[in-house]
């Protein structure tokens, strides 16, 4: 994967913790601190809708940053996230009612729980790869949706299960303007903590198992394990989003977590950038905006006659859903490393301004 | 014990399970010659089935004509796509082919629902004599022609790859792409070929299905069926292709017997071909016919 950096030529990293810094400048650091901190603002600022799209960006991040660590770094695939991401929603809906834990705890151990199921059916993972692999996580999505119908005790059955509000010291986050800001802790602790997972041993094993399983082996890394170990901390952090998601919708419903789910995960992945952990939260919220500008456009024009030839308002979700299509195909025809690629250009072309090289 | 139940759906799996045997061997089509894994299979099925649905319901032509037409749409269908969508992807990771391949189902799919609708439309009636009496039982004409045109199809691509010279220039590209290169034979036509026939073959199961059980998106799912039929008989194997289909279609259609007889968990029918492939993955992912693929570095 090619990388723009933007270091002067000449400036060499000669430590290791150089090496594997997450901000290569003072800047950068203080520009991620900084956005941060303007993002505790938004509830101040922005209404309950954007900030509603604001926490499904951040939901959906944390579980799209799972599967990217599974499909960018490790190079196994996945079509069954939606899945987990479900089994994460249900298992803190249950550990709440069924065990009283409070739902702060239980978000976590959701994502623990899920990292167990992923386990089970990422044992496959040890011994396949590539598009084997690829249907065998096809296999386990229709098998959990099937259990999900299933299984009464767990996820309420066809009539789904409302779960609680997250409670913390006696205050409730049952508003979009206080859950903005759980979703934005998680999402603050998820994504250091992939970044970091990134700059340790087990992180760079699992980018050489990527890049040449051979000669990953030859170096030795244990396939098997780190194979299914990626397995696992994607899972961990589907349940995590799953969980986040069912509190905040404080209903789950068996239908939601079908294959359709799982291709957006896979497309954010794609869009946003394989093997970039920015470019997870960068693909979660142009998945989240896409449906809206097609929403958007079809209000433009709805009334005239375009609207009434094509029955644009009726069809509103099919043209989404050939809007997701058809930008997975567009961005991995004209723009495969997605919109982590882009947003390098960007800098570098800001960096370098008035030059281009 | 319902002995009369346990023909009828072994009847029906096999019928079912040679309609599978047909989409899983243009899947498998596909797969051997240009290496890409066809997601959207049951797309083709969709799409087939709803042109020919339109020609013979809007444009009111008679069902040869329209099935004519049908499967001269679907070449185009199928070079188009190769051309504009799978040809810039040549030589990209294993993953971007994939989630192509899924792209274009999810936006064939949304498109039809759009044309269409949701619901499922049955076509014109095409034959006089709706049922006929084989060995005592009681047979609808289209499961026939259904079974019918399935083992034609297969004995059509049985000869093409063993006596036609365009059969054996894909056989030898599947073989090594470079080797059939110095040979002469034009790798790119082929992998155009192969999407082409592989997209006609399947409008025929498609409008096949859509004759018996109306059109609607559900086709889509024949597409989904075909990986635990392939994975069963051998990625690359055209024969393993057939007897997975047909052994997939049994399953489905005994298991679905086995939970109506005892177990009543419901919806054994759509999940156990599912089940079958874990196990299938778990205990010999090359299935029954593939070549094994050796590693080299």
């Amino acid at each position: 994967m090619a990388t723009v950096s933007l270091h002067p030529a000449g400036d060499y990293r000669t430590t290791y913790a150089a090496d594997t810094t997450i901000f290569p400048t003072r800047n950068s650091r203080i520009a991620m601190i900084l956005g941060i901190a303007l993002l505790c603002l938004c509830p101040l600022l922005l209404g309950r809708w954007e900030l509603s799209l604001m926490i499904n960006i951040g939901i959906l991040g944390i579980a799209a940053l799972g599967l990217n660590i599974l499909v960018g770094f490790t190079g196994q695939i996945s079509i069954g996230h939606a899945a987990f991401f479900g089994v994460g929603a249900f298992a803190s809906a249950w550990l709440h009612e069924a065990f009283h834990i409070p739902v702060w705890a239980c978000i976590p151990l959701a994502g623990v729980i899920t990292a167990f199921v992923g386990l089970v059916f990422g044992a496959p993972a040890a011994r396949l790869k590539g598009l084997y692999l690829a249907i065998a996580t096809l296999a386990a999505q229709f098998i959990l949706e099937d259990f999900f119908a299933r299984a009464r005790w767990f996820t309420g059955g066809v009539a789904g299960r409302i779960t609680e509000p997250l409670v913390l010291f006696g205050y409730a986050f049952d508003r979009e303007e206080s859950y903005f800001y759980v979703v934005l802790f998680f999402v603050v602790v998820m994504f250091v903590g992939a970044a970091n997972l990134m700059r340790t041993r087990d992180g760079r094993a699992l980018v050489a198992v990527r890049d040449h399983y051979l000669s990953a082996e030859i170096m030795g890394i244990n396939l098997a394990y780190y194979r299914t170990l990626s397995f696992a901390i994607s899972s961990l952090y589907a349940g995590i989003g799953g969980a986040l998601y069912a509190h905040y919708l404080m209903f789950v419903s068996v239908e939601a977590f079908n294959i359709l789910f799982s291709i957006q995960f896979l497309g954010m992945v794609i869009i946003g950038g394989l093997g970039s952990v920015m470019g997870s939260l960068m693909g979660a919220a142009f998945m989240v905006l896409l449906p809206e500008v097609v929403q958007g456009l079809a209000d433009a024009l709805s009334g005239g006659a375009i609207d009434r030839a094509l029955k644009l308002g009726t069809s509103i979700n099919y043209l989404r859903e050939m809007a997701l299509g058809a930008a997975i195909i567009l961005f991995l025809i004209f723009e495969p490393d997605g919109l982590a690629r882009r947003w390098r250009l960007i800098k570098a072309y800001w960096k370098l301004y008035p030059y281009s090289h | 014990m319902d002995l009369n139940l346990l023909v009828q759906l072994t009847l029906n799996g096999l019928i079912v399970g040679t309609l599978y045997g047909v989409v899983a061997m243009s899947f498998v089509l596909i797969y051997k010659a240009s290496q890409v894994v066809n997601f959207a299979q049951g797309e083709f099925l969709l799409v087939g089935a709803w042109v020919c649905w339109w020609f013979l319901v809007d444009w009111q032509l008679p069902f040869w004509a329209g099935f004519l037409f049908t499967l001269v749409f679907m070449t185009l269908f199928g070079l188009v796509l190769q051309v504009v969508v799978l040809r810039p992807l040549i030589g990209e990771p294993v993953i971007s082919v994939i989630m192509a391949t899924i792209g274009l189902g999810i936006f064939f799919q949304a498109l039809m629902k759009w044309i269409f609708g949701v619901f499922a439309k049955p076509f014109p009636p095409i034959f006089p004599v709706e049922r006929v009496q084989v060995l005592g039982l009681e047979v609808q004409t289209v499961y026939l022609l259904s079974l019918g045109i399935s083992l034609l199809i297969m004995l059509a691509f049985a000869w093409f790859f063993t006596s036609s010279k365009h059969g054996l220039a894909m056989r030898a590209t599947a073989f090594d792409q470079q080797v059939a290169q110095s040979l002469g034979v034009s790798v790119p036509k082929v992998f155009a070929m192969s999407w082409a026939i592989s997209a006609v073959v399947s409008a025929v199961a498609g409008v096949v299905v859509g004759v018996v059980n109306g059109v609607s998106s559900a086709l889509s799912f024949y597409g989904i069926k075909v990986f635990p039929a392939v994975i069963l008989g051998g990625l690359d194997s055209i024969l393993g292709a057939v007897l997975g289909g047909i052994i997939i279609g049994l399953l489905e259609n005994w298991a679905h017997y086995v939970d109506s007889q005892w177990l009543n968990w419901g919806n054994m029918f759509q999940i156990a071909p599912f089940y079958a492939l874990v196990l299938i993955l778990m205990l010999k992912p090359y299935g029954l016919f593939g070549t094994k693929n050796i590693e080299r570095v």
